[in-house]
C-alpha cells in the first residue's frame, strides 16, 4: 500500500492555508480521484473552447451570403471544433470518469499504475496545448496558415505537403499523436485495474455495468488508437522525410489514409458512446428504484457492439467507390449494430417500467438521452444503406446524425453523470433549480439546432461550406439552427453557474445522497485518499443494497 | 452463487504486471499491423526502381541471431528464478550480444541499400514502406536492448535477485514480442514481398 501512503502525504500538504501547496499537490498527484477530476475539468475547459468555435460557425451560417468570417477562418474553425470535441473533450471526460470511478466501484485503493496514470493525463493536456499552439506558432517557413484547416480527418492528399503548406497540419498531427499516447496508457491502466484489482467477492459477474462497459471501451482504445498513431506517423514521414505513403503522384493511395483513419475513427465513435451507455446504466436503475433489467444481456450487448465496431469503418467511405462487394458488407454489418444497441435501449426502458421514477437532474438527462439516441440510431441505419448514403453523404443530414449521437447521446449522459457524481467528487449537491434551466435551455437549443439540420441535409446543403446563396430554401432552417446554438450556449453557462453556486454552499451531500447501490457510495464524499477504510463483503451486484437491507439481500435472488 | 468463495486475486498468475505488459503488447501489435498492411498494400506499386527482388537478400544471420536471443533471454529468467546470478548475467549478456548483432546486420544491410542501390525513404513506395516497417521494428529492438542492458548492469552490480524474477520476465516478454514481430516482418518483406 505504498501508493496510498504517498497520496496520504499529498493530502496533508494540501491544507487550505497554503495555496501554493494546493497547486503543487494537484500537479504532482498520482491519486486516481484527483487525476479523474483533472481530466474532467480539462475536458470541460476544451468543451467551452470547442463550443465557442461552434457558435462562431453558426453565427457565420445564420444568414445567406454572410461575410462575418473569411472562408479560410471557417475551415480552421470546423477543423479545430471537430478535433477538439473528439480528442480533447470526449476522450478526457470518458477517461476521467473511468479513472475516478473504476477503483471506487471495484473496491480498490487506486489504479494499477498510478504514476503511469499521471503521465497519461499530462500527455493528454500537453497534446491539447500543442494543437492550440498552432494558432500562434504554425506560420512555418512559408508564412502560410495558422490553425489546421484540413478537417478533423485530415484526408490525403489535402493534408500532404503540396496542399497544406506551413506547419498547421503538423501541429494537428503532433498534438493528437501526443494526446493519443496518454489515452493508450489510460486504456492499459483501466484494463489492468479492472482485471486484477477487484476486491474480494467482486467477480466479473458482479461488476457494475459501468465497469464492464469501460472494460470494452479500454479494449477498443487499445485496438484503435495505435492505428491512428501509425497513420499519423506515416503522414509525418510524408510531410517531413519525403515518403510517399499518401502521395498519389508516386503511386501512393489517398484512399488508404481513409481506411486507416476510419479503422480508428469508427471504433472511436463507440469509445465515446459506450461510456454514455455506462453512465445511463448506473443512473437509470437508481432513479427508477429498480435493478437493471437484463444485466447479462447488457454485458453481452456491449461486447457485441465492441466486436462489430471493428468491422464497420468503411461505411464512412461509400462515396469513394469501393465496389459492390465491400459496399454490401459494410452496409450489412453496420445495420447489425442496431441489434445490440436496440437491446440496450429496451433494457433501459424495461428498467424504468413499473419503477418509482424520481425525476432528479441525472434521470432527466438520461430520459432525454433515450429518445435522442433512438433518433440518432435510426438515422444511422438510414445512412448505412449505401444508395441513400450516396445521396446524403457530406450533407447536413450527416452532421445532424452524428451530433444526435455525440450531443443527444454522449453530452446529455455526461451532464447526467456530472449531476450524479458531482456530490461524490466534492461533497456538494448541484442545484436542481439551476439544473432545470440548464436542461430545458440545452434540450430546446439542441433540437432547434440539430433537428432542423436533417432538413437542410435533405434539401442538399453540403457540410463545411462557409456560406450559401439565398435562393436555395436553406435560410430559415439555418437561422433556426443558429438560434438553437445560442440557447445551448446559455444552457451550458447555467451548468457552470450551478457548479460555482455549489462551491459557495456548505458541503452537505453526505456519502450516499441518491440512496444508490454501488461501492463508491459506501465511502465519504469526497472519498479519502485511500478510498476505503474497510470494504463490505461483496456478495451481489448491489453491495450497498445488501448492507441496507439485510432482511432481503440481493444475493438470495441472483 | 450467493456463497461463492471470495476470490484472492493476488494469487492469480495474471497480476497487474503481466496484464499491463500484455495490454502494451496488444497495443503495439495493432501499431505494427498498420505498417504491415501498408507494406502489403504497396507491393509492386512502386513507380520507379529499385524493386525488392533486385536488392533484398534473405537475412539469415540476423534472423538466427534474433530468434536465438529469445532462448537465452528465457534461460536468463529461469536462472534468476533459481538464484543463479552468474548464469543469469551470462545469459543476459548473450542476449544483448545477439540483439546487437541483429542491429549491426541491419546497419550493414541499410548502408548497402542506401549507398549501393540508392534506395532511401523517398526513392519510391518500396523504400517508404520498407524503411518505416523495418525501421520501427529495429527501434523496438534497440529499446529492448536498452532495457536488457540495464537489467544486465543491475545484475552485475548485485542488485537483481530471485525476488525480481517476475520484473525481469516482463522485460523478456517485451523481447519475445519484438522477436515475434520480426517473424511477421520477415515473412512480409523477405518472403511475400520479393
Amino acid at each position: 500500500m505504498s501508493a496510498s501512503l504517498r497520496t496520504d502525504g499529498a493530502r496533508e500538504i494540501s491544507s487550505p492555508e497554503r495555496s501554493g501547496s494546493v497547486l503543487h499537490a494537484w500537479v504532482t498527484t498520482v491519486d486516481h480521484k484527483k487525476l479523474g477530476i483533472l481530466y474532467i475539468a480539462a475536458g470541460l475547459l476544451f468543451f467551452v473552447i470547442g463550443g465557442i468555435e461552434a457558435i462562431m460557425m453558426r453565427a457565420q451560417l445564420a444568414q445567406a451570403a454572410n461575410t462575418l468570417l473569411e472562408p479560410q477562418e471557417f475551415n480552421r474553425l470546423f477543423t479545430m471544433h471537430g478535433t477538439t470535441m473528439v480528442f480533447l473533450v470526449g476522450m478526457p471526460i470518458v477517461t476521467g470518469f473511468g479513472n475516478y470511478l473504476i477503483p471506487l466501484m471495484i473496491g480498490a485503493r487506486d489504479m494499477a499504475f498510478p504514476r503511469l496514470n499521471a503521465w497519461g493525463f499530462w500527455m493528454f493536456l500537453f497534446g491539447g496545448l500543442v494543437l492550440y499552439m498552432s494558432y500562434f506558432a504554425s506560420m512555418g517557413l512559408y508564412g502560410a496558415g495558422t490553425a489546421p484547416d484540413v478537417g478533423w480527418f485530415a484526408y490525403s492528399p489535402l493534408a500532404g505537403k503540396a496542399f497544406s503548406r506551413g506547419n498547421a497540419t503538423d501541429y494537428w498531427i503532433l498534438g493528437i499523436l501526443i494526446s493519443g499516447f496518454g489515452s493508450i496508457s489510460g486504456a492499459i491502466n483501466m484494463l489492468t485495474t479492472t482485471l486484477t484489482m477487484r476486491c474480494p467477492g467482486m467477480t466479473m459477474n458482479r461488476l457494475p455495468l459501468f465497469v464492464w462497459m469501460m472494460l470494452v471501451v479500454s479494449f477498443l482504445m487499445l485496438l484503435a488508437l495505435p492505428v491512428l498513431t501509425g497513420a499519423q506517423v506515416m503522414l509525418l514521414f510524408d510531410r517531413f522525410l519525403g515518403a510517399h505513403f499518401f502521395d498519389t503522384q508516386a503511386g501512393g493511395d489517398a484512399v488508404l489514409w481513409q481506411h486507416f483513419f476510419w479503422f480508428f475513427g469508427h471504433p472511436e465513435v463507440y469509445i465515446l458512446m459506450i461510456p454514455g451507455f455506462a453512465y445511463a446504466s448506473e443512473i437509470i436503475p437508481v432513479f427508477s428504484r429498480k435493478v437493471i433489467f437484463g444485466y447479462s444481456f447488457m454485458v453481452a450487448a456491449t461486447l457485441a457492439i465492441g466486436l462489430v465496431a471493428v468491422g464497420v469503418w468503411a461505411h464512412h467511405m461509400f462515396t469513394v467507390g469501393m465496389g459492390q462487394g465491400l459496399n454490401i458488407w459494410f452496409a450489412v454489418i453496420t445495420m447489425l449494430v442496431g441489434v445490440p444497441t436496440g437491446i440496450k435501449l429496451f433494457n433501459w426502458i424495461a428498467t424504468m417500467y413499473g419503477g418509482r421514477i424520481q425525476l432528479r437532474m441525472p434521470m432527466v438527462f438520461c430520459i432525454a438521452f433515450l429518445g435522442q439516441f433512438l433518433i440518432a440510431g435510426l438515422t444511422g441505419i438510414l445512412l448505412s444503406g449505401a444508395p441513400l448514403n450516396w445521396q446524403l453523404s457530406d450533407s447536413y443530414f450527416v452532421v445532424a446524425h452524428f451530433h444526435y449521437v455525440l450531443i443527444g447521446g454522449l453530452v446529455f449522459t455526461v451532464f447526467a453523470a456530472c449531476y450524479y457524481w458531482f456530490p461524490k467528487m466534492t461533497g456538494r449537491m448541484l442545484s436542481e433549480k439551476i439544473g432545470r434551466w440548464h436542461f430545458w435551455l440545452f434540450f430546446i437549443g439542441f433540437h432547434l439546432t440539430f433537428t432542423t439540420m436533417h432538413v437542410q441535409g435533405v434539401l442538399g446543403m453540403p457540410r463545411r461550406i462557409y456560406t450559401y446563396p439565398a435562393e436555395r430554401g436553406w435560410e430559415v432552417w439555418n437561422a433556426i439552427s443558429s438560434t438553437g446554438a445560442i440557447l445551448q450556449g446559455l444552457g451550458v453557462a447555467c451548468f457552470f453557474v450551478a457548479v460555482i453556486v455549489a462551491f459557495r454552499r456548505p458541503a452537505q451531500a453526505g456519502p450516499d445522497p441518491w440512496n444508490a447501490w454501488t461501492l463508491e457510495w459506501s465511502t465519504s464524499s469526497p472519498p479519502p485518499a485511500y478510498n476505503f477504510l474497510s470494504l463490505p463483503e461483496v456478495r451481489s451486484r448491489r453491495p450497498l443494497w445488501d448492507l441496507k437491507h439485510p432482511d432481503d439481500p440481493d444475493w438470495e435472488h441472483e | 452463487m450467493s456463497q461463492a468463495p471470495a476470490l484472492l486475486l493476488e494469487e492469480s498468475p495474471w497480476n497487474r504486471g503481466r496484464v499491463g505488459m500484455a495490454c502494451l503488447i496488444f497495443g503495439e501489435s495493432t501499431f505494427f499491423c498498420v505498417f504491415v498492411v501498408a507494406y502489403l498494400f504497396y507491393i509492386g506499386k512502386s513507380a520507379t526502381g529499385p524493386q525488392p527482388g533486385d536488392v533484398l537478400e534473405f537475412p539469415w544471420l540476423a534472423t538466427a541471431c534474433l530468434l536465438s536471443s529469445s532462448l537465452s533471454a528465457g534461460l536468463a529468467v529461469s536462472a534468476l528464478a533459481r538464484s543463479q546470478a552468474v548464469r543469469a548475467s551470462l545469459m543476459l549478456a548473450i542476449t544483448v550480444g545477439l540483439g546487437s548483432a541483429f542491429i549491426a546486420a541491419t546497419a550493414v544491410e541499410w548502408s548497402g541499400l542506401i549507398y549501393g542501390h540508392g534506395l532511401t525513404l523517398g526513392t519510391n513506395l518500396f523504400g517508404t514502406t520498407f524503411y518505416s516497417l523495418v525501421g520501427f521494428h529495429a527501434a523496438h529492438v534497440i529499446l529492448g536492448l536498452l532495457m536488457l542492458s540495464l537489467v544486465l548492469a543491475l545484475t552485475l552490480a548485485g542488485r537483481v535477485s530471485a525476488e525480481h524474477t517476475e520484473r525481469v520476465e516482463m522485460v523478456t516478454w517485451y523481447w519475445h514480442f519484438v522477436d515475434a514481430v520480426w517473424i511477421v516482418v520477415l515473412t512480409t518483406v523477405y518472403v511475400v514481398g520479393v
